[in-house]
């Protein structure tokens, strides 16, 4: 689904990723962990194009997204993204929140997307919630509708960048519970993250990245109880205690 | 309270024991024999009541009005353009713009009305109120776009981040998302914009527009008060800027609805 080849990007002087190669195939659940700056929010955020990649391509279903000629805004649509930071619309409503953009791109009839909304929302327990602004929310119910208002685009893959690192810790669970839930729906997801117990339980794959390079990568059973590198030993160590 | 009492009497056409009382006070201000209260009666009264000048008044009240309103509207829709013009990555739209503003920004405003009434119109005949508008309007339209650049680059990158990664584009991001919130985080500087706009407003006294101040100095002129006429003037600028700043009051208490925890 998508196919990542030679990814390297640049920030100036400093090389954030060196080259990373990785396919991820529908269906998947991709879990990248890292120390901090090792560049596996680089590599999310590169995915869909927030950052644009200074070298190496990306393909997703086939198609060239580093390719200046390609529709980013149409490839999007099919991604969706959940953000450490939720970044809801706080000047939007639940509802509208979620119903903005099928209906700006005339994916749905306003009345299609509202239900829609609603259908997610009770997956989500917070059906009763469609009429109040975000800042009247928790972190943790921010960030649930944070992740269906990505659903609501019909997405084939989702993003999670460290989707729980700034919630309090009572509220990490519920936001990790959706996940597993769609997870089991059988969604293809990429996710950064500190959560090693989430990593382990829901990821097909594990991704070890350090220094702009993915060092190591197996199934949660292989990196978490055989390391085979030195680095992913040490940061285990740090972050399992 | 007299005044208003004085007006309504006027209005209705039954001016007879104002015009009573002012025969009987008259003589007294000449000859200097009149008391205080009776002073300054006397000056109200040959300063809005005497020969219908509280019209004069009124008169120009509107036309600051009328300019001051169509000022804004073109002040706010030149000024988000500028704004997003200085802001685009593109040189060609961001140069002109932060020219325009500094040049703008950079020169009296009472000059920018000479040469756009002198200048630029001169061989045409152009309604003054028009001019006004135009003047006015392309001037506040360098502050407004301070205002609105500023409330633009407060609002958080992640918004814009949220947005393009549901696919909207950068122009729907804009519009829909970010450009809500930021004239919103500018209103009270907007506000405070328009409100520097209705007085300045008065320096079209000097192409000849009639507009509250004007109005004030010509009865001056008539009635040789040393500054009645320019108090009344002041109060109604006074009365009509407190109006303005109630209602933005209110309407920045609706926009804060969103922000309740």
């Amino acid at each position: 689904m998508i196919t990542v080849e030679k990814l390297e990007k640049h920030f100036g002087k400093l090389h954030v990723l060196r080259g990373v190669d990785q396919h991820i195939s529908q269906g998947e659940k991709v879990v990248v962990i890292g120390p901090s700056g090792s560049g596996k929010t680089t590599f999310l955020r590169c995915l869909n194009l927030l950052e644009r990649p200074t070298g190496g391509r990306i393909l997703f279903e086939g198609v060239d997204i580093t390719d200046p000629k390609c529709d980013i805004n149409r490839i999007r649509r099919k991604m969706g993204m959940v953000f450490q930071q939720f970044n809801l619309f706080p000047h939007l409503n639940i509802l509208k929140n979620i119903t903005l953009a099928p209906v700006q791109l005339k994916l749905m009839s306003q009345q299609e997307a509202e239900e829609n909304a609603m259908r997610l929302l009770k997956r989500v327990g917070l059906s009763e919630k469609a009429t109040v602004f975000p800042r009247q929310l928790s972190g943790g119910q921010q960030q649930r509708i944070a992740i269906v208002r990505a659903l609501a685009m019909n997405p084939d893959v989702m993003l999670f960048d460290e989707p729980t690192s700034a919630l309090d810790p009572e509220m990490v669970g519920e936001v990790l519970d959706v996940m597993k839930q769609l997870a089991e729906d059988g969604m293809t997801m990429v996710v950064v993250t500190h959560e090693m117990g989430f990593a382990r339980e829901v990821g097909d794959r594990v991704l070890f990245m350090d220094e702009g390079l993915v060092v190591e990568e197996g199934t949660p059973a292989e990196i978490f109880e055989h390391p085979q590198q030195q680095r992913t030993r040490d940061f285990l160590q740090k972050v399992l205690k | 309270m007299l005044i208003a009492t004085a007006l309504a009497e006027n209005i209705a056409g039954n001016a007879s024991f104002l015009e009573n009382w002012w025969n009987a006070v008259s003589p007294k201000l000449m000859d200097g024999t009149a008391n205080f209260w009776e002073t300054i009666y006397g000056e109200i009264y040959r300063n809005v009541i005497m020969e219908g000048r509280w019209l004069n008044y009124l008169k120009g009240l509107g036309v600051t009005l009328e300019v001051s309103f169509l000022a804004a509207l073109v002040g706010v829709i030149l000024g988000t353009v500028l704004a997003l013009m200085k802001l685009s990555r593109t040189p060609w739209l961001s140069k002109p713009a932060g020219a325009y503003i500094h040049l703008i920004r950079s020169t009296p405003l009472l000059l920018q009305v000479l040469i756009i009434n002198f200048g630029i119109f001169a061989s045409v005949n152009v309604d003054k109120i028009i001019i006004g508008v135009i003047a006015c309007g392309l001037n506040s339209a360098a502050y407004v776009a301070e205002l609105i650049r500023g409330g633009i680059q407060s609002v958080d990158k992640g918004q814009t981040e949220a947005g393009r990664s549901l696919g909207l584009n950068g122009w729907q991001t804009m519009r829909l998302i970010v450009l809500p919130q930021a004239i919103k985080t500018a209103l009270p500087s907007l506000c405070n914009e328009f409100i520097v706009l209705i007085k300045e407003t008065s320096v079209l006294a000097y192409i000849a527009l009639t507009d509250l101040t004007k109005a004030a100095d010509y009865i001056r002129s008539r009635t040789f008060s040393p500054f009645t006429s320019y108090i009344v003037s002041a109060l109604l600028y006074l009365a009509v800027i407190s109006i303005f700043t109630k209602l933005v009051g209110k309407l920045e208490r609706r926009l804060r609805r969103s922000d309740n925890r």
